[in-house]
């Protein structure tokens, strides 16, 4: 079911609605409702019902998917833009700086910056600052390079340098030496030996650094270690509650920001605009916006109610 | 000499990375990358330690079957089992230990534990978060005083953004506050930071704040 205009969910579920979202959705706004008839006689809800109201909220829109047309805000595009602009050819890297927890969040604007950026040929170098991100580094790559993009060869047109302990130290030095610190590859193949290395020496080569996390080390100490120093345009893509951070930086420090799913979402929705091929592909980010919108509808609801219980219990207790 | 040498030593090495970042040479260049190198091993070491450390306390809390020991068994047999089959592998046949390659790194046991045990645990804990942030919003966000209703406002505003079905308006309200104020608060935050950073590192530097000597 995609909703495509600005209007109020609850009211324009189209005609692609399956009987699970109309039958989810009347249980949560009647439930809602009786809440708030509780809420005007002052009564506090209970918070095992805000636990039951989040988990209706998000299962419905996984059961029966409900997506939203998505359009990049500028600080989105700003990062597909200048992917989209560097000549073909051009190196980027990508840091996986997050971890599992993290991966819900990040791991969509990490596949699709992925896909755009080997769709337009560029040569990607993969690397994690955290010890857990070289997994999940390891099983993005086995799901989305054999399957979409099969003519790209390791150390040719892509490589992972994966994982090394140090934190912000590996950036310090890789700003000046990249193979002072990666002296070979995941597969223990030096990089001198791979074409992808050819004529790099250290940060100061790259065209772009996009990293993807929210924790430390991540987004700002690329900005302050290698973005800065190496003078090397840095985007980010951080979990919802660290975008906020990122935002001071931006747009001279940081080129652009990915914020959640959200960010992700608007990202995937540019990259289908203008590489149709991809709309077969899964699109989480989008995906994830349904339980997202509807998690975020129920606590907004939740908020007013505990203002008007709140309002209402004052005046009870102002009254002789 | 206990007193004087760490001080002699941080205020060698703070002058000297001060000194290399606003006077860039070959020769300090070398020897900053040489200190550089030094952060490496002493994290490498940093992570052997932290990893010691995991085990005795472990260990003690077993042996004196103290409250929950049981965990601490979970958290020795995970710890050694990922630590096993990350530098060994039996892909092809033949049972091989590799300590300086990263062939452990695909044994399937060792990728079946992280893909099926880590990441599930890791991202069932980070969903209950909003369970809890539900909960904590309906409580916390009252508008008890103007300064509270503006918090509660600028929140609303926020999480709205994130919605598509509420349109452009509110997306265009969003950003300005994302844009200003919270642009405005977020770089004064950063600049103090960065000030206070500074000040402590410089009393560090000339030994006035010796905290780190386990002294006042």
């Amino acid at each position: 079911m995609m909703f495509d205009s600005p209007m109020l969910l609850l009211l324009t579920a189209g005609s692609g609605a399956t009987v699970g979202t109309y039958i989810g959705l009347a249980i949560i706004v009647l439930g809602l409702l009786a809440l708030l008839y509780t809420s005007i006689k002052a009564i506090e809800v209970d918070r095992r019902i805000v636990f039951l109201f989040i988990f209706v909220a998000v299962s419905i829109p996984i059961l029966f998917p409900i997506t939203f047309e998505e359009k990049a805000t500028p600080v989105v595009k700003r990062i597909f833009d200048k992917i989209e602009s560097l000549p073909e050819g051009s190196r980027i890297l990508l840091s996986f700086d997050f971890d599992p927890a993290m991966a819900p969040e990040v791991q969509p604007m990490a596949d699709a910056v992925m896909r755009h950026a080997l769709a337009k040929n560029h040569r990607v170098i993969f690397m994690s600052l955290w010890a857990t991100g070289q997994g999940l580094l390891d099983r993005t790559m086995q799901r989305i390079l054999p399957n979409e993009f099969p003519d790209k060869v390791d150390g040719v047109d892509f490589a992972s340098v994966g994982y090394t302990a140090g934190n912000e130290g590996v950036l310090n030095v890789i700003v000046s030496d990249f193979k002072k610190m990666f002296p070979s590859d995941a597969n223990s193949i030096p990089l001198d030996s791979l074409p992808v290395f050819n004529r790099f020496s250290s940060c100061k080569d790259l065209d772009l650094v996009v990293t993807f996390g929210g924790g430390k080390p991540g987004a700002k100490e690329w900005v302050l270690f290698v973005g800065d120093k190496a003078n090397v345009p840095v985007a980010v893509g951080v979990a919802a509650v660290v975008a906020p951070q990122m935002y001071p930086y931006f747009p001279n420090q940081v080129l652009g920001i990915m914020g959640g799913i959200k960010g992700a979402a608007e990202y995937e929705s540019e990259l289908i605009k203008h590489y149709p091929q991809f709309a077969e592909q899964p699109t989480p980010g989008m995906v994830m916006m349904g339980p997202q919108t509807l998690a975020h509808i129920v606590i907004i609801a939740f908020i007013v109610f505990g203002n008007v219980a709140y309002f209402f219990g004052r005046r009870r207790e102002e009254k002789p | 000499m206990r007193r004087q040498l760490p001080f002699v030593l941080v205020f060698l090495s703070g002058f000297f990375m001060i000194f290399q970042y606003f006077v860039p040479h070959q020769k300090s260049e070398f020897v900053y990358e040489f200190l550089l190198d030094w952060l490496t091993i002493i994290g490498g070491f940093a992570m052997a330690l932290g990893i010691w450390s995991l085990i005795r306390v472990s260990y003690d809390r077993i042996k004196r079957q103290r409250e929950n020991w049981g965990y601490s068994v979970i958290t020795l047999t995970g710890l050694f089992l990922m630590m096993f089959f990350g530098i060994t592998n039996w892909e092809d046949g033949s049972f091989g230990v590799y300590i300086y390659t990263a062939e452990g790194l695909s044994n399937s046991m060792f990728v079946h534990f992280f893909d099926f045990i880590l990441i599930p645990i890791q991202a069932t804990m980070f969903s209950l978060l909003a369970f809890f942030i539900a909960s904590a919003a309906y409580r916390a966000f009252r508008a008890r005083s103007v300064i509270a209703s503006l918090l509660l406002l600028a929140a609303l505003i926020v999480m709205m953004r994130f919605n598509p079905i509420f349109g452009a308006w509110i997306e265009t309200v969003a950003n300005w506050l994302m844009n200003v104020p919270n642009l405005a608060a977020q770089r004064a935050i950063v600049i103090g930071l960065g000030l206070g950073m500074v000040a402590t590192a410089l009393k560090i530097i000339l030994g006035i704040e010796r905290g780190y000597m386990g002294q006042g």
